[in-house]
């Protein structure tokens, strides 16, 4: 059976399982839709939250982007693990004791304001757009490289097939499928890193074999690949040689942004009790950690691989030969690869030899001249986005554990994807349309006006995302600076302040101004190539990264709402009933709909 | 009236209990964003010059807990803060029964 065959089989028997769920446990009622009728078990919630949380940026987007800068992209792990304690600690449980639906409903109700919860909306609808077409980035390279067509087409493919699959249920089928999608994703993931960590380390926990010894050297495996990339003029893997302001604001973004995201925000509403919300939020950490602790690990070992790849005796002798590119089967993946456009190599010089080494170190360049191989880097394109997926081709794993990580790049992708249209439906539709603009709509035609939000967001995404901002995690990332300047101030604020209405929404608009005119500023106008007037290398604010204004988003949105509310009118005496029963766990029921 | 005396005088106490209560959730949410801080921030980011004569792996500790040890901190945490809150709910008497 050929590798494209057992591709179909796993992804085709991973998505009748999601497909199967979604109908046995389809929604029939808005409460259904929304919140699963909060009968969900706290390790049922945080299995369901890690696979709605763990996207195509963490499956497939992160360990090449560690692999490939090495401690500086710890930003990702800290960042994307560090928030579930601010959520755990900070909201979680005060938002399910006050027992909404949606993360608008409590600030319009805590701001006692219609014009707050319109502009959360407005926030949540922004932030999570932006989040969805990172994940349209990565479904096209995951479909691109399962049916071997160029990214672009598989990109297409995969907005139809996320569309049909996230209008079919609500949360309750949601739910369900996550459940089913995190065992795919998890299993995928660990499986060829447990495989590489023995052949590299003897290790079988990629973690530990990340800090153990290169089998084949008897050096550390850290050290090996350190001395490796020096050799080829590449930065060492361990060595910090970024910014560190830039560095800290960015894990700081990262991770407020985590605790204000809608669609896992609204995970908390759907355990029974308060203390349940508490534990959920670490249960989702226990299932997230799984691969976070892992991806690093996947990380450093595919940079060792792939370099040793392309110098098969090592970074002082000769590169590979065109000639073994072509026929060594082990070299198969190159060319599966070439066709989504997102690997491609050149004999530069014409010496029959492919040399990978970094043309921007001179030193590099001085000894790759003086030895033949031509004064040019003849990898010419590797993206960044492939190496998780490309990983258990590269180690020669057998044909079924890459067909596995096929499907789980895949439900990683989908789960995220369904979970925000998810979010941004109920956002327009509950929040939107029910909250302000025709509150006597019938339950039919919320739903209905829900999936036409669906259809329309992902419309939008996969537009913008045919002209990605950066890598899948980098645009998630821009995601995460949006909540982070936006939702998460106003639900801070909103249960451990008194600030008032005037207050919270001129503090998230400003966070929300500020921030995306920023991101606008360095990414191109609404993402659109070309019309950026600076760029990350050389940002307008010292060495502040757009994708870490986030942070500063958050502070301005802080001071603002602080000063606001200090020069108008305290809250009202109902408001501060409110804050202080939303306070005290007691007397949660279940929650209520307006 | 002297019933509804001692319902005002029991409204005060369960006022000043939930200030109490309050107040210690506040003390324990600080001490736990310390640490949080300290393995991320400062073990991973700043403090990793520091740490840098201590040798894990063919790095040092600050790598180590950038890419490992500050998760399993967060985990720590998460699960400290719930079983302490569960236990100042009983202690103030606030708890879902």
């Amino acid at each position: 059976m050929d590798q494209f065959t057992i591709n179909l089989l796993f992804v085709g028997a991973s998505f009748a399982l999601y497909i199967g769920i979604a109908i046995w446990a389809r929604a029939g009622s808005t409460s259904e839709f929304y919140a699963a009728g909060r009968g969900v078990h706290p390790v049922t919630n945080g299995m369901a939250t890690a696979a709605d949380w763990m996207s195509a940026a963490s499956f497939i987007s992160m360990a090449g982007l560690i692999a490939f800068t090495g401690y500086d992209n710890s930003t990702f792990l800290m960042g994307w693990t560090g928030g579930y304690v601010l959520l755990a600690l900070l909201l979680a449980p005060y938002l399910r004791k006050f027992g909404k639906y949606t993360v608008s409903e409590f600030i319009g109700d805590r701001f006692y304001s219609p014009t707050a919860r319109l502009v959360a909306v407005i926030c949540l609808i922004i932030a999570s757009v932006t989040y969805v077409i990172g994940q349209m980035t990565g479904v096209g390279v995951a479909f691109g490289r399962f049916l071997e067509v160029s990214s672009t087409t598989g990109l297409l493919i995969g907005a139809v097939i996320v569309f049909a699959y996230a209008v079919f249920g609500g949360m309750k089928g949601v739910t369900y499928t996550q459940v089913a999608q995190y065992v795919v994703l998890i299993t995928a993931y660990t499986i060829p890193a447990v495989f590489i960590s023995l052949q590299l380390t003897g290790n079988p926990i990629p973690g530990l074999g990340l800090f153990g010894d290169h089998q084949a050297t008897g050096e550390p495996l850290l050290a090996t690949l350190d001395a490796l990339l020096r050799d080829l003029g590449f930065n060492e893997y361990t060595t910090h040689n970024g910014d560190t302001f830039n560095m800290v604001l960015f894990t700081l973004s990262l991770m407020i942004g985590t605790a204000g995201l809608p669609h896992v925000i609204m995970r908390f509403f759907t355990v029974p009790k308060v203390s349940d919300a508490r534990w959920s939020a670490g249960w989702a950490l226990v299932f997230i950690a799984l691969l976070y602790l892992t991806a690093p690990a996947v990380g450093a070992m595919a940079r060792l691989n792939i370099t040793d790849m392309f110098w098969p005796n090592g970074a002082q002798s000769e590169p590979v030969s065109l000639e073994q590119i072509e026929n060594d089967p082990r070299y198969d993946w190159m060319a599966t690869w070439q066709k989504t456009g997102l690997l491609g190599w050149e004999d530069k010089n014409g010496d029959g030899k492919i040399a990978y080494f970094n043309d921007k170190n001179p030193d590099a360049v001085a000894k790759a001249e003086a030895a033949g191989w031509g004064s040019a880097n003849e990898l010419t394109n590797f993206n960044n986005d492939i190496l998780v997926l490309a990983n258990p081709e590269i180690a020669n794993l057998p044909s079924w554990v890459i067909g596995l990580v096929a499907a789980g790049g895949l439900a990683a992708a989908l789960s995220t994807a369904a979970g925000l249209l998810l979010a941004i439906s109920s956002a327009v539709s509950h929040d939107l349309l029910k909250g302000q603009l025709t509150p006597n709509m019938s339950e039919k035609t919320e739903l209905l006006s829900a999936r036409i939000a669906m259809a329309v967001s992902i419309a939008v995404a996969t537009w913008l995302g045919l002209n990605p901002p950066g890598f899948a995690a980098q645009t998630v990332a821009l995601a995460f600076g949006l909540a982070a300047a936006t939702i998460f101030p106003a639900l801070m604020m909103g249960i451990f302040t008194k600030v008032n209405s005037k207050g919270a929404v001129a503090g998230m608009l400003t966070g929300l101004v500020v921030t995306l005119v920023y991101i606008f500023l360095h990414k191109g106008w609404f993402f659109v190539p070309d019309t950026n007037s600076f760029t990350d290398a050389d940002p307008l604010l010292g060495s502040i990264k757009s994708t870490s204004f986030g942070a500063v988003g958050a502070a301005l949105n802080f001071t603002v709402a602080f000063i606001v509310s200090k020069m108008t009118a305290p809250i009202p005496r109902e408001i501060e009933e409110l804050v202080e029963s939303v306070r005290i766990p007691r007397g949660a029921g279940t929650a209520v709909d307006h | 009236m002297a019933d509804q005396l001692s319902q005002t005088a029991r409204h005060a106490a369960t006022q000043k209990d939930d200030k109490a209560y309050w107040a210690a959730n506040v003390r324990i949410i600080l001490i736990s964003l310390v640490i949080w801080a300290l393995v991320s921030f400062g073990f991973g980011i700043l403090l990793r010059p520091m740490l840098s004569g201590i040798a894990v792996g063919g790095t040092d500790l600050g790598f180590w807990f950038a890419q490992q040890g500050s998760i399993i901190v967060f985990l720590a945490l998460i699960f400290f803060y719930a079983w302490r809150m569960n236990k100042l709910d009983k202690e103030f008497g606030v708890d879902e029964e």
